[in-house]
Parts: C-alpha cells; structure tokens; sequence
C-alpha cells in the first residue's frame, strides 16, 4: 500500500515538474533578456567618455563594431605589470579585429608612475584616466587588475578579476569573443 | 555582494573562499557520519583530493590540446597560474575517469560511496548559494515583488537567497537522514531528486536562464531529466530490495 502511494506521489511530481516548466516559460515579451547595462556577462557594457593622457575624449559606445577588451590597471598592482606585455602582444597582433583599452585607475595610482610605466613598456594601446572613478564605479571594480572582453555589439562576454592574465589565455578568450560576434 | 574581501593589500575572492570553507565543513560532516556508513575515512579525502588534481590536470591538458598553436612558441605557459587556460569539459571528463579508476582499485562499490557524499554535498550546495550571494552570479529575473533586491539598478528577484534557503531547507530533511543511511544508495537519490526539483521551480526566478525555442529554460528540461532518472533509479532499487528480501523469506 505504501508502494503504491508513493508511486503516485512520484507520479504527480513529475506531472506538476512538467507543467511548471510549461508555465514558467519566458514569454516573447518576457523578463529574462537583458537590455539594460550592468558590469555583467551577457549585460550592455556600461558607456562612459574618459580621456586620454593627452587630452583626447573617447567614448566606449562609439568604439562598437569591433570587440573590445577593458583592462583596469594601476602602476603599484605587480598582476597589472605583469600582464600588460599580453595585451600589448595582442593588440599588436589583432588591432583590426580587437580594441584593447586600458583604463588607469587614476584615483588609486600616480599619474607620473602611471606615465612613466607606459614610457618604460612602449605600450601603444589606447590608455584612458579615470580620476574620478567614473569608469571604476559604473563597472563596480573592487579589485585591480579586472578586465572586461565586449562584443562588436557592446554585450560584456566575460569577465575576469584578477591576474595575470597569459598571452595565451588572452588570444583564446579573444577567439571565442570573436566567433560569437555576428 | 561582496565578490572580493579586501584585507590590507590581500584581495581575496569571496565566492571562492566559501567554496572551500563549504567543501571542508562538508567533509568534517560526511566523516563524522562515515562510521555507520563503513566507508573509510581515508577513501573519502583520497577521491576529493584525487578529483581535484585530476580536474585541474585534466582541464589545463585539454585546454593546451584545443589550442596547441597557443603553446608551440612558449611551452612553458603550460605551467602558468592563470585560470582562464582551463577546459571545464576536459576537467569534468577526468575526474570521472580518475574517480572510477580509484573506485575500481579499491573495490568501492558505487550506492555506499554516493551515499557516504551527501552530508557533504548538501552542505557544499548550502555554501554554493551564499558564493552566489556574494559574487551576484545566478541572478534573479527582473520582478515587482515587494522583496525585490536592487541589482545594478533594478529589483530582481533575490534568486540566490531563494537557493540558499532550498539547499538549507533540504539539509535540515536529509539531517535525520545522516543517522540512520544504511548506504543503500537512498540518501543520494533522494538528496538527488530533492535537489533537482528545487532547481525545476526556482529556475523561473533566474534571469540568467538559457533559453530554448519556444521559451523554455535549458535548466528546467535538464532538472526534471535528472529528477525523473533519479525517481526511476529509486523505484529500481526499491523492487530489487523488495525482491531479495523475498528471497531470503
């Protein structure tokens, strides 16, 4: 007799499982699709306008149409260091398909360091200051380095804290950053 | 959330560091149930030990044969730290193999070894909600609902809570449970079905979810597929059971 009652009872989980599914699917105009922008994989990479070192303004959204690799970085942060090499190799060997940025945290570092470590490395990426902690902020960075791969079509793929990051590790992620693009 | 716990100059991960706080109370846990169950103590730190050095082997070996060219001009990034040259299939795939290989040489039969797990899991899975609370990953749908929680600008629904709480909830049943396995393979399947059933109903809060034509949510289909083998199993081993112990009538 428990048998059979139990059996019923496994019965009719797997009948409200099945229904459940049914009625819990996303609708087209549903809630599950992101179209607002957060510091998130799978989220619109937040827009900001920071200049450079030389005083040109460059804003995220207008470098849509290629991928874009965000790397947030400060002179003091030995992964930071350790890492820059990788995102120079790769912005020398992909700068048609990929924009690598560096985004110095300003606020937290020495711009003359800053400078000087740029001087010292000849990195030719584009190098954005953040002293205001715009950029910092709207990506919710609490640990240097972290960096951000986004789309051609400005949706964050993946994100990484921490580092270094590899020349290896890096050219795989762009790779499928690229393969996923339209 | 709190993804990095900031001391001094040390960042730490916080998700990170529950994982591992939650494997080693699971742990602590199974073995102090282990002796009711029979299995050694030993065996059970030997195939976690062994499973995550065959994880990461496995997934770096896998990651490197995916992407040889990587690595022709610089082999010794083969040996590097960063997390990003790892292939979770690869890594998956050998711990099964390295798990079965130690299973086999030690004669450990699989129902006793699968149950001798489940005060670790269910404890893991509790410390696996409050690292998605920390890291924000897992996220809820968007939702009106007055318990909603601002993430990044918008009321979701607080869907880690919801799992923390699931996983507590199916800890606190499977607790009794601990004390009187009798390892016939019961406690996991339960704890199996349990935990596939909360992850059917709480997947519609995500607002993460993979979705499938026609709108349905890749989590649900699997969750119920592993309930329903979960169910299947149990009622196979409940008619074996029924059938010996007529025998031995």
């Amino acid at each position: 007799m428990q048998q059979v009652s139990r059996r019923i009872f496994f019965f009719y989980i797997l009948i409200f499982g099945l229904a459940w599914i049914i009625v819990s699917r996303v609708t087209p105009d549903g809630t599950s699709g992101n179209t607002v922008s957060a510091p998130r994989k799978g989220f619109i990479a937040p827009d900001f306008t920071l200049a450079t070192p030389s005083g040109e303004n460059v804003t995220l959204s207008s470098l849509y149409g290629k991928a874009i690799i965000l790397n947030f970085w400060a002179s003091w942060c030995p992964p930071c260091r350790a890492e820059m090499p990788a995102f120079q190799a790769i912005h020398s060997q992909f700068h048609d398909q990929v924009i690598v940025l560096g985004i110095n945290a300003t606020s937290q570092d020495n711009l003359v360091d800053a400078l000087a470590f740029l001087t010292e490395n000849t990195l030719t990426f584009p190098i954005l200051l953040d002293p205001d902690r715009v950029a910092q902020q709207s990506y919710a960075v609490t640990s240097l380095p972290t960096t951000f791969f986004i789309d051609q079509e400005g949706v964050i793929t993946e994100v990484v804290v921490g580092g270094p990051m590899t020349e290896a590790g890096l050219a795989a992620r762009l790779a499928d950053l690229l393969a996923e693009g339209p | 959330m709190l993804p990095v716990l900031q001391i001094g100059p040390l960042a730490i991960r916080t998700p990170g560091l529950l994982l591992i706080l939650g494997l080693a109370l699971g742990l602590w846990l199974a073995e102090r149930r282990l002796p009711r169950n029979g299995m050694k103590a030993d065996h059970l730190y030997n195939l976690v030990f062994l499973a995550m050095l065959a994880g990461v082997l496995g997934a770096r070996l896998s990651f490197i044969a995916q992407h040889i060219s990587l690595f022709v001009n610089s082999p010794l990034v083969a040996l590097s730290l960063d997390s990003s040259l790892l292939d979770l299939p690869g890594g998956l795939a050998s711990i099964l193999i390295a798990v079965l290989i130690y299973a086999q040489r030690k004669n450990l039969a699989l129902l006793p070894t699968l149950d001798a797990f489940v005060p670790a899991l269910a404890v893991f899975f509790v410390f696996l909600g409050l690292a998605h609370i920390a890291s924000g990953e897992a996220y809820g749908a968007p939702t009106s609902l007055p318990w909603a929680i601002d993430l990044w600008g918008e009321a979701r629904h607080p869907s880690q809570i919801y799992e923390t709480l699931a996983a507590l909830a199916i800890l606190a049943i499977q607790w009794r449970k601990f004390e009187r396995s009798a390892q016939t393979g019961n406690s996991f399947l339960i704890f199996l079905i349990m935990t596939a059933g909360a992850r059917l109903v709480l997947e519609a809060w995500r607002g993460d979810s993979t979705i499938l034509p026609g709108g349905f949510r890749l989590g649900q289909l699997l969750a119920w597929v592993v309930m329903a083998a979960g169910i299947f199993l149990l009622k196979k081993l409940d008619l074996t059971r029924t059938g010996e112990g007529s025998q031995n009538g």
